[in-house]
């Protein structure tokens, strides 16, 4: 009996981990790609181990060159200023919106709260061109300002989050606050705000690698590479006619380092996010 | 602090004046002005001219090939990925609940895809392992099997983004181990007990319970799969021949490459009236199999 549970718990392991090597593979194959030549990358080898890892050298400075005479250090300082902007938006501006909902009573609360919920099945789609028809009148194509200013707005999936997380607040802080001299205002600013912090980290976590994977916005808004988050030099850097794979799967490889440093270290975080709020991670 | 600015009707406003003023001129405001925009020309630096059903009855007549084709293309992508993605998620939650060591880890491992599966990086690799003579094509010649270039063929050229959207089930699958751990564990004693098997657990038992979530995740998955815009112009623009040009791409290319903002608004109002009713239809039916304990 024991020598059949030991086998069944191999085979359980070894067919995981298989499968688990099968799903990580496409990613392990980019990163190998950045050390590989062209040759090596197109003769669809299906080896994790370069023919010379020092071939890795001179993709990430070619890689890292750019192209349109902009290097990857202007992307990468543009990836990080939007993603940046847009988290520290969304934090803040849906944790006052939970707040609202969850802690205070008022007439047409239900009907907001009602709106907030509609608001996350919106597909994007619809109001994409009328909002870029907005920016472009206002004369604020080609500037950062329609990829950052809507994060300041709310998000409803994150109050959504942060509302559930409220309710394990308990009221009487917010009782005895008040009883102690604070007002409405203080009670949010000195109690809630604090305590919230698992959930500010988690919609922080998932917010900023949307932002970073950001892809549809900057392709209408931005317009110089200049203004080029990492995402749109990517695919350009391909589009141009570009054609050192090495260096592309060099920059491609850089470009997923924020997402997974944040993965690595948030991971129970995350993991409670999607669990609590549903969110498509 | 004046009593009046105290009041939780005051105070209330205050705290969701953000979601409320985002929520009119970002959300209704942006969408009147579609709605208006899909009975106009309205091209981008021109003035609009009211022409009634024209942009509606253009997609549906004269144009009805290429609209027809990105509209069943579309529907093409969400059939083919949403059940096999949810299936991936729930098959490999219930696998690893097992309490075995390591349970954690291979959870993040199957999670890594749908971290990082939304970046330009991977839709570029994932083009490249599709190539012709590229991964995917040697592995199916070391197999016995023949090569296949599927971005040449108009018809195979949606697989690689299908398989690229399974791929992804790892936030389905979290959402789905949740929802298994709260099953209670004497629900499956009481049907050991009765001489039930581990299939007939599963289908009596667990699916039954996670009927709930199995909505929500539908719901969801089919939303945004109606959505895909971004693997799609990046790995294969659309082609060949039509043969992945999403409505997404299609609504794109109009608004954005050609600048008919008019024409593209009516087709972005078929898209979110194909999200709908295909919304409705998953909640009205759903009412025959999902089961809630509290009822």
């Amino acid at each position: 009996m024991a020598t059949k549970k030991l086998v069944s718990k191999t085979f359980y392991h070894i067919l995981v981990a298989l499968f688990g090597f099968a799903m990580v593979y496409p990613v392990l194959w980019m990163v190998i790609g950045s050390f590989r030549d062209n040759v090596e990358i197109l003769s669809g080898t299906l080896s994790l181990i370069p023919n010379d890892w020092a071939q890795g050298i001179e993709n990430f400075q070619v890689g890292w060159s750019g192209f349109a005479g902009v290097t990857f250090t202007t992307f990468f300082r543009n990836s990080f200023i939007l993603a940046i902007s847009a988290t520290i938006g969304v934090v803040l501006s849906s944790s006052v919106v939970a707040y609202s909902l969850s802690r205070l009573r008022y007439r047409g609360r239900r009907i907001v709260f009602m709106l907030m919920l509609s608001t996350m099945m919106i597909p994007g789609q619809v109001i994409m061109i009328p909002q870029f028809i907005i920016f472009h009148s206002l004369g604020l194509v080609g500037t950062f300002v329609p990829l950052i200013l809507p994060a300041f707005f709310g998000h409803g999936f994150f109050i959504f989050l942060m509302m559930q997380f409220m309710v394990s607040i308990p009221k009487e802080l917010d009782e005895a606050a008040i009883v102690d001299g604070c007002n409405k205002y203080t009670v949010f600013t000195r109690i809630v705000f604090p305590l919230l912090k698992p959930a500010l980290i988690t919609t922080a976590i998932i917010q900023f690698y949307w932002a970073w994977d950001n892809f549809m916005g900057p392709l209408i808004y931005l317009q110089g590479a200049n203004q080029w988050p990492v995402s749109i030099a990517l695919r350009n850097f391909v589009y141009a006619g570009n054609t050192n794979f090495g260096a592309m799967f060099a920059m491609s490889t850089l470009s997923l380092i924020p997402v997974f440093v944040m993965f690595l270290i948030f991971n129970k975080r995350l993991v409670e996010g999607i669990n609590t709020s549903g969110i498509k991670g | 602090m004046s009593r009046f600015m105290n009041k939780d009707a005051v105070a209330g406003y205050i705290f969701a004046a953000p979601f409320i003023i985002g929520f009119l001129f970002l959300m209704v405001g942006p969408m009147g002005m579609s709605l208006y925009y899909s009975f106009t020309n309205f091209q981008l630096g021109r003035v609009p001219t009211w022409i009634g059903l024209d942009n509606y009855s253009r997609l549906f007549f004269n144009n009805f090939t290429d609209f027809h084709n990105s509209v069943m293309v579309t529907f093409r992508f969400v059939f083919l990925s949403v059940p096999v993605r949810m299936v991936f998620g729930l098959m490999i939650a219930y696998v690893l609940t097992r309490k075995m060591k390591g349970v954690h880890f291979y959870r993040s491992v199957y999670y890594l895809p749908t971290l990082i599966g939304g970046s330009i990086a991977v839709a570029l690799v994932w083009g490249q392992l599709f190539q012709e003579n590229g991964v995917v094509y040697n592995i199916f010649e070391a197999v016995g099997l023949s090569g296949v270039a599927w971005f040449d063929s108009v018809s195979l050229a949606i697989y690689p983004l299908v398989l690229m959207n399974v791929w992804q089930f790892g936030a389905a699958m979290i959402i789905f181990a949740a929802g298994l751990k709260d099953i209670p564990e004497s629900y499956y004693e009481a049907a050991e007990i009765d001489g039930a098997n581990k299939w007939q657990a599963f289908f009596k038992i667990t699916l039954p319970c996670l009927s709930p979530i199995i909505l929500y995740n539908l719901v969801m998955q089919t939303i945004s799969a109606f959505m895909t815009f971004t693997q799609a112009f990046v790995i294969t623009n659309g082609g060949p021949a039509g043969g992945t040009n999403f409505v997404a791409l299609y609504i794109y290319q109009h608004a954005f490459v050609w600048r008919n903002m008019g024409y593209a608004s009516a087709m972005s109002w078929i898209l979110l009236l194909i999200i709908a009713v295909s919304t409705a239809i998953i909640l009205l039916t759903s009412k025959r199999w999902t089961f809630y304990a509290n009822e």
